[in-house]
């Protein structure tokens, strides 16, 4: 083996430490956390996992976040589709503005929106649903959408539309049976990102919700605060957190590093 | 500067190589004259990029030797051989001018800097790129990036050998030609060995005095254009180069004697050895059309501009002959001779005739 | 090429609305709060510029935003160059290329609380593996809860560790996208691995180094779950970075009118200094 691949070696396993520490946790009791240090667990248990399960406000946070981070994934990239195709195929008035435009919402913190987001959706009448949340978190991942499938766009050279058209497709027949298969693998690297960040995000998902689609993430923090140190609780529950994303990143492994580049290299 | 010898050379990309079938290159043996420009000729997957780059030490070969003159330089990395490699897609780096590109092999090994100027500016003059020295490489198109990466291989004057990969692939057709013969002149010029790999049989046979044919990780035949054309020593090298490619055909032999479809075919001179498959070789330039020989039926007649082709069947068997005039009518009935001192028997694909007087 | 077609704009409008609805309305909401006071009873008086004149003049917004931009000045000074030796260190092929790939990429897709539960967890004295490790195996003197020094590095390895792959993956991107060519031309002229780097990986991979530094630095510039539930913005006001103080003010006191204007500037800050990276990096591409 290379000497050099020490460095990626050292580097995973000091990502994978921390990860270690907390799903060692979940497996502990909180009689043994608490009475001193173990690097493994010395009774192992599974009655942080069992509490999760049988718990409804526990296993809803789940259900709540993947059904507004699937609703925030499908509503991104298909509006971002449509978009992406004319930034990548048209030129148009106020087009580079518009462009940077839709990018400086990805560059806006969201502290700065929480409190008028929470204002606008209870207004509406949105508030506690998973539409809204889904909707909040479109304000970052659309811009990313129609970035990243614009560079995968841009690879596809213009003679294909060119060809599709004389063979006698319709736009929407060329666009759905013929572009698209051709992005397969930009739309699933958006559709991936899309599902990352929404996932992640946590301050506008809390703000905006407050029990009947109250996020896994939110349920964490109300345990951690009002019944003491679970700790072992709290391990299982970001341990199961985990899990969804470490699926979905299986899928796109092989594009992964394009995907990063936002297609563009 | 030295002649280049390849001996007993093997490379298999398997690190347990099982039988000759996991072997891109086979058993090579070829000495490379110096200041000699030889072309390596293939198709796609024949082994010669694979040649290439054990000669530039890119590659370690499997077992074999390399020698330039009289010292072994297997073992030695590619910057320690003094040689010089032109890439299928030009390479160049982006960031630097076309001056810093040049001087760039140089300044590696230390050189001193007048003696790199002046031979950056010769270089330049040589291959007519002096106006865009100042300019940043990165800019340029194709087929001068792909004179400064030629450059790049010349500037150097230790340089026992400049190896072109395919170097004219994206290359604008009309431009080919034109960096063609450039690359031609620089030879005359520099007297470097050049080895110019393609699978374009023009490209090698308007570049090399000396042309190495290879097939499935062998070489079938080294020898000059008119050489290859005149007496291929393998079917595939009938057939690879001319266009169209020799014909080859079903027979038996016997004595100086071919038996082709139940005629009688004269041949250059008695068949050697025996065993193994035989087939008879003919260039579609070496049949004729006249009152006698072999009775065929034409199937098609092509006008290519100077020459006609004739597509004919005899029995069971299709060939091709080329005539400069006096075509025969599509369908008709005609009767196909052979040029005796063209027409060979070849075993199992290699040559096995002997010529006469020789 | 792309033809000028004006149609085009149909394309966009769903995009347009969808993000003008989220972008636009609350920031006129914000730009509203920003310019009056209120006493509660939604009674609002006109305050003019006072707000961010009163933001700009103060400590606690200036101390804030000194944290926040010695924050990001470190992490882009320890991600960056740590990523882009992870990256060329890396195996280009085989087997081990979407491992390495995958378990680099899992920090990235852990929510954000998680992440800041994660390393409280972790770094917890007598508890925690690292809080162990250093208090009692090797002496040191390390509690977060009350040593602002610690929790700043505490904040900043915990940043490292969540990021640096992003960097990874990018310049990786950029690396495996070099021929092999230039690297046996590079053998062939006789460059050293500096000269290697220098020459042909850097120039490759500054298309994707400038995604990554933009990305990081507007990414940790607004920064708030994993620091606040790590340290609280603690011990004192150590770790109180700009989004963290922002929601203090915003939804911890409701002082609507300062919070407005403070998310103005921070917004604007935010803006500018990503406008002027991206200048800054992208000049050289113009012929």
């Amino acid at each position: 083996m290379k000497k050099r691949y020490l460095i990626p070696i050292l580097y995973i396993a000091f990502l994978m430490l921390p990860i270690y520490w907390l799903v060692a946790m979940s497996f502990k009791t909180t009689n043994e956390i608490l009475s001193g240090f173990s690097l493994f667990p010395q009774t192992f248990t599974l009655e942080n996992y069992a509490a999760i399960f049988t718990d409804p406000t526990w296993y809803w946070g789940y259900i709540n976040s993947i059904l507004y981070v699937s609703l925030n994934t499908v509503l991104s990239v298909c509006v971002a589709l449509p978009a992406a195709y004319a930034f990548s195929r048209y030129r148009f008035l106020g087009d580079k503005q518009l462009f940077f435009w839709l990018l400086t919402n990805r560059m806006a913190p969201a502290a700065v929106f929480a409190l008028p987001f929470f204002q606008l959706y209870s207004s509406i009448g949105l508030f506690d649903t998973h539409l809204a949340v889904a909707l909040a978190h479109t304000l970052f991942n659309v811009p990313l959408a129609v970035w990243i499938l614009e560079g995968f766009m841009r690879g596809i050279p213009k003679e294909l539309d060119e060809t599709a058209y004389v063979d006698g497709y319709s736009f929407p027949g060329f666009f759905v049976k013929i572009f698209l298969p051709n992005i397969k693998a930009g739309v699933g690297v958006t559709a991936f990102f899309c599902f990352m960040f929404s996932w992640v995000e946590m301050l506008l998902a809390k703000t905006l919700t407050a029990v009947e689609a109250k996020p896994i993430a939110a349920v964490m923090t109300r345990t951690a605060s009002s019944a003491g140190y679970e700790l072992g609780l709290l391990a299982a529950a970001g341990t199961l957190t985990i899990i969804p994303g470490a699926i979905v990143i299986w899928f796109v492994r092989n594009y992964i590093a394009r995907g990063f580049a936002m297609g563009r290299v | 500067m030295a002649q280049i010898k390849l001996s007993n050379l093997k490379h298999s990309y398997y690190p347990n190589p099982q039988g000759p079938e996991d072997y891109a290159l086979k058993e090579i043996d070829v000495t490379w004259r110096d200041g000699g420009a030889y072309a390596l000729l293939g198709p796609s997957g024949c082994g010669k990029s694979t040649l290439l780059n054990i000669i530039s030490g890119l590659l370690m070969p499997s077992e074999g030797r390399i020698l330039f003159g009289d010292s072994d330089v297997t073992a030695l990395p590619p910057d320690q051989r003094n040689i010089a490699q032109v890439f299928q897609f030009p390479v160049i780096y982006d960031t630097m001018s076309v001056r810093e590109n040049l001087a760039f092999p140089l300044k590696n090994r230390g050189a001193a800097p007048d003696k790199i100027a002046s031979r950056v500016q010769e270089i330049a003059e040589m291959l007519d790129v002096v106006e865009m020295l100042d300019t940043r490489a990165a800019g340029l198109s194709p087929d001068n990036k792909q004179k400064i990466s030629m450059g790049r291989g010349l500037v150097r004057d230790d340089v026992n050998v400049v190896m072109f990969d395919e170097p004219l692939t994206v290359i604008d057709p009309h431009l080919k030609w034109k960096l063609r013969s450039k690359l031609k002149e620089l030879h005359q010029r520099v007297q470097a060995t050049m080895i110019y790999v393609t699978h374009d049989q023009t490209e090698a046979l308007t570049f090399a005095d000396e042309v190495v044919v290879m097939q499935e990780g062998e070489v079938v035949q080294i020898g000059t254009p008119v050489d290859l054309f005149e007496r291929p020593q393998h079917t595939f090298v009938g057939h690879f180069i001319g266009s169209p490619g020799m014909n080859v055909l079903p027979c038996q032999a016997t004595g100086d004697h071919a038996m082709f479809e139940g005629h009688e075919v004269a041949l250059e001179g008695p068949v050697t050895g025996d065993g193994g498959t035989l087939t008879l070789g003919v260039r579609p330039e070496h049949v004729a059309i006249g009152e006698s020989g072999v009775p065929a039926h034409v199937t098609k007649v092509s006008d290519v501009g100077r020459h006609f082709i004739v597509e004919a069947m005899v029995g069971q068997t299709p060939l091709k002959a080329v005539l400069d005039h006096g075509a025969p009518e599509q369908g008709s009935e005609v009767r196909l001779s052979f040029d005796a001192a063209k027409t060979r028997v070849y075993r199992d694909g290699w040559i096995a005739t002997q010529e006469r007087g020789a | 090429m792309r033809t000028e077609n004006q149609k085009a704009w149909l394309f966009v409008i769903p995009v347009l609305a969808l993000v003008a609805f989220n972008a636009l309305v609350p920031m006129m909401t914000v730009v509203n709060y920003s310019v009056q006071e209120t006493f509660g009873n939604n009674q609002f008086f006109w305050e003019g510029l006072g707000w961010f004149e009163q933001i700009l003049r103060s400590d606690r917004f200036q101390a804030a935003l000194g944290r926040q931009f010695m924050f990001t000045a470190i992490i882009l000074a320890i991600e960056v160059p740590l990523g882009i030796i992870v990256a060329l260190s890396m195996p280009r092929k085989g087997f081990w290329v979407p491992v390495c790939l995958v378990l680099m990429a899992l920090p990235m897709l852990i929510p954000w609380n998680v992440v800041g539960s994660m390393w409280n967890i972790f770094t917890l004295p007598k508890i925690g593996l690292l809080g162990y490790f250093l208090n009692d195996v090797l002496g040191i003197n390390y509690d977060m809860t009350q040593q602002p020094i610690s929790a700043w590095i505490t904040v900043v390895v915990m940043d490292v560790w969540h990021w640096t792959s992003l960097v990874v993956l990018l310049c990786y991107a950029g690396l495996v996208s070099i021929p092999d060519a230039y690297y046996q031309a590079a053998k062939i002229d006789g460059a050293s691995a500096w000269s290697v780097f220098r020459y042909i990986q850097l120039p490759k991979m500054k298309a994707v180094l400038t995604i990554a530094v933009l990305l990081r630095f507007m990414d940790s510039f607004n920064i708030y779950t994993e620091p606040f539930v790590l340290t609280g913005g603690g011990p004192g006001n150590s770790t109180t970075l700009l989004s963290i103080d922002l929601v203090k003010i915003a939804l911890g006191q409701f002082d609507l009118g300062p919070a407005a204007a403070m998310s103005l500037i921070y917004f604007a800050i935010t803006l500018l200094v990503s406008w002027v990276f991206y200048v800054l990096m992208t000049k050289d591409d113009q012929p």
